[in-house]
C-alpha cells in the first residue's frame, strides 16, 4: 500500500515536473469566460466583481489572500505583523515594504510614491471611489524612503490589512494616473482601460463589456511566469451557456460563477471536458425579520419605523418557530447542489470567527408548532390559520426576482404554512430592490414587508465592519434618507458596546471570541437574522487546465500566474 | 420630391426633441438605481460619493440639458475634430457611460462592426430566401411546395430564438462540434483561414436570425403576390399574349413589391438595434447586448443615447420607404 502511494506520487511528481521548470510563455494561450462582462479595469471605479477580478490580472496590491483567507505579500518584501515591527504597538499604523527591484510593465521601477498616490486617489473626496471603505480611519499614507510608506490611522486599528490588501485595493502608477484625480477620474478613459501593472498579464486590447485581450507581462518579477503567453478574458451570456463553453465544447479554459441548477450540474459535470470547483467564503443566503411595524396603514416616514414595533414579529418566540420550520438541507439540493450548505451563522467562515452554532439544522415542525402555541397563537376560527387577539398570524415575505429565491419561496411558503402561519409572496426587480432609492417603496433598506431574503458576504476576512453594521443608530429611517445596514432595525445596547469591545481589541483569538457572540446574539439567540445557506463560489475549469485553487477570499482569479497547460 | 424630402426632414426636428425627452424621462422615471450591481459590501455612503461623481444625483432637467448639449453639439465636434484633426471641441465632456466611464460614442463604433456583419447579413439572406419563396408560393397556391413554405414559415415565426438558439449549440457545437458557441469579436479577417473561422462563427447565430426574418418577409410577398394576381391588369397582359415570365416578374412582382418595401425598410433599424437575445446567446455582444447590460446596470447615457439612435433611424428609414414608393410606383407624387 505504502509502495503504491509512493508509485502514485512518484508519478504525479513527474507529469508535475514540466510545469515547475516551464518557461514564460512556453504553453501558449488560456481563455477565461465572464458571464458577465467588464466594463472596465479600475477597480476603484467600479467596485463590481467582475471588474476587480479581471483587473487583478494586471495590477496587483501589496498584499493578498490566499485560498485559506491567510494575508500574504504580494508587492511587499513580507506581511508587517505585530511580531515584526510592521505594525505599531499601539495599532496605529503600519509599514510597508516594497520587494526591491520591482518594475511596472512599461520598464519603469514601483517606488512608495505609487502606492501613497493610489491612497491619495481613492481618497479624493470628489473621485467617486468605489472602494473608500478601505481607507476608512486612515489619516495619513507617507513615503519614508523609496521602498517604504507607512499608514498612520486616526485611532487604534485592530485589522490594518484593509488598505493596499486584496484585488479591491490595488496599486497603480502614478506616472500614468497623476491627471486622473478626483473629478478627472471620469475621463481617463485611456488610463481606466489599460493600466499600467505589475501583474503576470498586460492589457493588449481592452473592449468594453465585451472582451480584453492580454500578453505575459516581459517585466514579471518571477521569470519563469506566467506560463501562458497571452490569455484572452470574454464575457457575456449566461451562467449555463458559459458553464456548456468549457464543461461540454471545451472552447474555454475558466468559466467564472457558473451558478446553475443542480441537475444541470451533475449532467454537465457528465460531459468529461472539464470540472466545477467551489469553495466557501461568507456569502449567506438569509431571511431577515423586520423588528419594526411595516403595516401600509401607519403615515409615511413612521412605518417600519423604532416607532413601532413588530405586532407579530417582536415576540422571539414566533421568530425562532419561523427559523425551526425550515429544512435548509432541502433548499440547499433544490437551489445550489454543491454551490451550498446548511448554515446557522452570519458569519459561516473564517474559522477564527465562525460560532460553532449548528441547532438550526434539523427541521423541527411540532416544536415550532409548541413555541407558537407557547406565545399564544391559536387557531379559533378553524381556518387553518393561527391568530391572537383577533389578529391572524399572517406575513408578507419579499425577496428579489431570481429563480432560486422564488423556488426557497416557495418552499419556505408551504413550511410556514404547514405550521398554520399564512404567507403572502412578493419579488421585486433586483435593480430596484437593492438600488437604494429612497423614493421607492421596494427597496431592501426600507424593508416594507414582515421578512425578506437576500445574500451578503463581508469584504476580506475580517468581519469587524460586517457584525458593526447591526448598531441601534445604522438602523435605515426616514431621517437617513433609508440608508443604513441594520435593516431589521435591531437595538441592543449590549451589542454596541460589544462592537466597540471588538474596534479595541487587537488580539486575533480574543477578536474571534467577540464576533462569534456577536453571530449569535443576531441568530440563535434572538433569531434576528435567520442564515439558511452558505453560498460558495462554484467555477468551471478544464480537465487541461492546471494549477487552479479557488479562493473565496481574494479575486478568483488571484493565482493565474501559476496555471498551466497539462498536456 | 425633394422639397417632400425636406419638408419631412424639418418636421423631424421637432418630433425627435420630443422623442428624445420621452425616451429620458421613461428611463429616468423607471424605477432602479446606477448603484443596484454595485456589491452590498460598499456602504451607502461611498454609494453617495460614487453617485455625485457620475452627476447622478443631478435635477433630471439638469441632466436632460447637459445631454442634449453633449450629444448635439459636443459629439458632432468630436467627428469633425477626428475628421480634420482640428480641435473644436476641446476639453468638453462627452457622453460617458456610467458602467465604463468611457465615450458612448466609442463604444458604440466599436460594436457597430458585429452587428452589421450578424444581424446585417441575416437580414439580407433573410429577404433573399424570402422573396423567392413568397412568389413562389403565391403563383402556386396550395401547391407541395406552399405548404412546406407555410409550415417553415410558421415555425420560424413562432419558435422564439433563445430555443433556436441554444437547441443548435446543443445540436452543432456540443454533438457534432461542427461551429463554436462563443462569437469572437477579436477575430480579425486578413486570409482564407481567418475568413473560415468568420463564416464559421457566423453561421449559427446568421441561420437563427436568417430564419426568423425571412418566414416574416416570405408572408407578406405571398400576400402581396395573391393579391395582385386576381387583378384585371393581370388578365388583360395574359391577353395581350406576353410569357408567364414576364406578367409574373415584371407586372405583378413590381406592383406587389410596394408594401414588402415598406416592412422591409421599416426593419433595417432593428438591425442596428441588434438581435438582444440572439447576441446573448452567442455571446456577439453586438449594440443588442450593449443596450440590454444597460439597461440592467441603468446606465442612463448609454441607454438614452442607443434608444436615441434608434428613433432617428426609424424616422429616416420611415422616410425612405415613402420616397421608395414613389419610385417604385409613378402614380405616388407627394407634391
Amino acid at each position: 500500500m505504502i509502495l503504491k502511494t509512493a508509485l502514485l506520487g512518484a508519478v504525479a511528481a513527474i507529469s508535475l515536473a514540466p510545469a515547475a521548470f516551464a518557461e514564460r510563455g512556453s504553453d501558449g494561450h488560456v481563455n477565461i469566460l465572464y458571464w458577465q462582462a467588464p466594463s472596465t479595469l479600475n477597480p476603484y471605479l467600479s467596485g463590481g466583481t467582475k471588474e476587480i477580478e479581471s483587473a487583478s490580472l494586471i495590477i496587483e496590491p501589496l498584499a493578498g489572500f490566499d485560498e485559506t483567507g491567510a494575508v500574504f505579500a504580494r508587492l511587499a518584501a513580507e506581511v508587517p505583523t505585530l511580531a515584526n515591527g510592521g505594525v505599531s504597538e499601539d495599532l496605529t499604523s503600519i509599514t510597508w515594504k516594497l520587494k526591491p527591484g520591482l518594475l511596472w510593465s512599461d520598464g519603469t521601477p514601483v517606488t512608495s510614491a505609487d502606492v501613497v498616490f493610489s491612497g491619495e486617489y481613492c481618497m479624493h473626496p470628489e473621485g467617486g471611489c468605489a472602494q473608500l471603505s478601505k481607507f476608512e480611519g486612515v489619516q495619513s499614507i507617507e513615503a519614508v524612503d523609496e521602498l517604504t510608506v507607512k499608514v498612520t490611522f486616526k485611532a487604534p486599528k485592530p485589522n490594518p490589512y484593509l488598505a493596499f490588501v486584496g484585488g479591491t485595493s490595488p496599486i497603480l502608477q502614478k506616472a500614468q494616473f497623476a491627471e486622473c484625480l478626483g473629478a478627472k477620474a471620469q475621463e481617463c478613459t485611456e488610463a481606466n482601460f489599460n493600466p499600467i501593472g505589475t501583474g503576470p498579464f498586460t492589457v493588449t486590447e481592452f473592449r468594453t463589456n465585451d472582451v480584453i485581450q492580454m500578453a505575459a507581462n516581459a517585466n514579471y518579477r518571477d521569470p519563469a511566469k506566467p506560463a501562458f503567453a497571452t490569455l484572452t478574458l470574454k464575457g457575456g451570456g449566461d451562467a449555463a451557456s458559459s458553464a456548456r463553453a468549457v464543461m461540454e465544447t471545451g472552447e474555454f479554459d475558466y468559466a467564472w460563477n457558473t451558478q446553475i441548477a443542480p441537475d444541470l450540474q451533475e449532467s454537465m459535470a457528465a460531459g468529461g471536458k472539464g470540472i466545477f470547483v467551489n469553495a466557501f467564503g461568507t456569502l449567506v443566503e438569509r431571511i431577515e425579520m423586520n423588528l419594526t411595524d411595516p403595516s401600509p396603514d401607519l403615515p409615511e416616514g413612521e412605518r417600519s419605523t423604532k416607532a413601532h414595533p413588530h405586532p407579530i414579529l417582536s415576540d422571539i418566540k414566533v421568530r425562532e418557530a419561523l427559523s425551526k420550520a425550515i429544512d435548509r438541507a432541502l433548499l440547499v439540493e433544490v437551489g445550489y447542489g454543491n454551490a451550498g450548505r446548511p448554515t446557522c451563522n452570519l458569519v459561516p467562515a473564517p474559522a477564527n470567527y465562525a460560532s460553532d452554532n449548528t441547532g438550526c439544522i434539523a427541521q423541527d415542525v411540532e416544536g415550532a408548532k409548541a413555541l407558537l402555541a407557547e406565545a399564544g397563537w391559536a387557531d379559533t376560527d378553524g381556518d387553518g390559520i393561527l391568530d391572537k387577539d383577533g389578529k391572524k398570524l399572517s406575513l408578507l415575505y419579499q425577496t428579489s426576482t431570481n429563480a432560486v429565491r422564488q423556488d426557497f419561496q416557495a418552499l419556505i411558503k408551504q413550511w410556514w404554512n404547514d405550521i398554520g402561519v399564512e404567507v403572502e409572496l412578493k419579488n421585486i426587480d433586483a435593480s430596484v430592490y437593492f438600488g437604494g432609492d429612497p423614493g421607492s417603496p421596494d427597496t431592501f433598506q426600507k424593508f416594507y414587508a414582515d421578512v425578506e431574503m437576500y445574500a451578503n458576504n463581508f469584504d476580506g476576512t475580517d468581519p469587524e465592519a460586517y457584525l458593526a453594521a447591526y448598531t441601534c443608530e445604522k438602523a435605515p429611517s426616514p431621517e437617513t434618507q433609508w440608508q443604513g445596514e441594520n435593516i431589521n432595525r435591531f437595538c441592543d445596547p449590549a451589542y454596541d458596546a460589544l462592537v466597540a469591545e471588538l474596534g479595541q481589541t487587537g488580539d486575533v483569538a480574543k477578536r474571534g471570541e467577540i464576533a462569534k457572540q456577536l453571530n449569535d446574539m443576531l441568530t440563535k439567540n434572538t433569531f434576528t437574522i435567520v442564515p439558511l445557506v452558505d453560498r460558495g463560489r462554484l467555477s468551471a475549469a478544464s480537465n487541461t487546465l492546471g494549477g487552479v485553487v479557488l479562493n473565496t477570499w481574494d479575486t478568483e482569479l488571484w493565482n493565474v500566474s501559476d496555471w498551466f497547460r497539462v498536456k | 420630391m425633394l422639397t417632400y424630402t425636406l419638408r419631412r426632414l424639418l418636421l423631424a426636428i421637432p418630433t425627435l426633441l420630443f422623442i428624445s425627452l420621452v425616451i429620458f424621462l421613461l428611463i429616468d422615471l423607471a424605477p432602479g438605481s446606477p448603484m443596484s450591481q454595485v456589491p452590498l459590501t460598499v456602504p451607502p455612503d461611498v454609494k453617495q460619493k460614487m453617485m455625485e461623481a457620475l452627476g447622478a444625483d443631478q435635477p433630471m432637467i439638469v441632466r436632460y440639458l447637459l445631454w442634449l448639449k453633449q450629444f448635439f453639439l459636443i459629439e458632432p465636434l468630436h467627428v469633425i475634430d477626428s475628421w480634420t484633426g482640428l480641435h473644436l471641441a476641446g476639453d468638453a465632456q462627452r457622453v460617458v457611460s456610467w458602467q465604463s466611464r468611457s465615450p458612448v460614442a466609442e463604444v458604440i463604433a466599436q460594436r457597430m462592426p458585429q452587428t452589421l456583419t450578424v444581424v446585417g447579413l441575416s437580414y439580407l439572406i433573410g429577404v433573399l430566401i424570402a422573396l423567392p419563396i413568397g412568389i413562389l408560393s403565391a403563383y402556386r397556391q396550395y401547391s407541395w411546395f406552399d405548404q412546406i413554405g407555410t409550415f417553415f414559415s410558421m415555425i420560424g415565426f413562432s419558435v422564439p430564438t433563445f430555443f433556436t438558439g441554444v437547441l443548435m449549440i446543443v445540436v452543432f457545437s456540443v454533438w457534432l462540434g461542427w461551429f463554436p458557441s462563443v462569437y469572437d469579436t477579436t477575430l480579425v479577417v486578413d486570409d482564407w483561414a481567418s475568413l473560415k473561422l468568420q463564416v464559421r462563427q457566423m453561421a449559427m447565430p446568421v441561420t437563427v436570425l436568417a430564419l426568423f426574418n425571412a418566414s416574416q418577409i416570405s408572408r407578406f410577398m405571398r400576400a402581396s403576390m395573391l393579391d395582385n394576381l386576381g387583378q384585371d391588369y393581370v388578365r388583360t397582359a395574359r391577353a395581350k399574349g406576353l410569357t408567364e415570365q414576364v406578367v409574373v416578374l415584371v407586372h405583378v412582382l413590381r406592383n406587389s413589391l410596394i408594401p414588402v418595401v415598406t416592412v422591409i425598410a421599416l426593419g433595417i433599424p432593428t438591425i442596428f438595434g441588434g438581435a438582444i437575445i440572439t447576441e446573448q446567446v452567442f455571446k456577439v455582444n453586438g449594440l443588442g447586448a450593449l443596450l440590454i447590460t444597460a439597461i440592467y446596470a441603468n446606465d442612463l447615457p448609454m441607454v438614452q443615447t442607443l434608444t436615441f439612435i434608434f428613433a432617428v433611424l426609424i424616422v429616416l428609414f420611415n422616410l425612405v420607404a415613402d420616397i421608395l414608393y414613389g419610385i417604385l410606383d409613378p402614380r405616388i407624387r407627394y407634391d
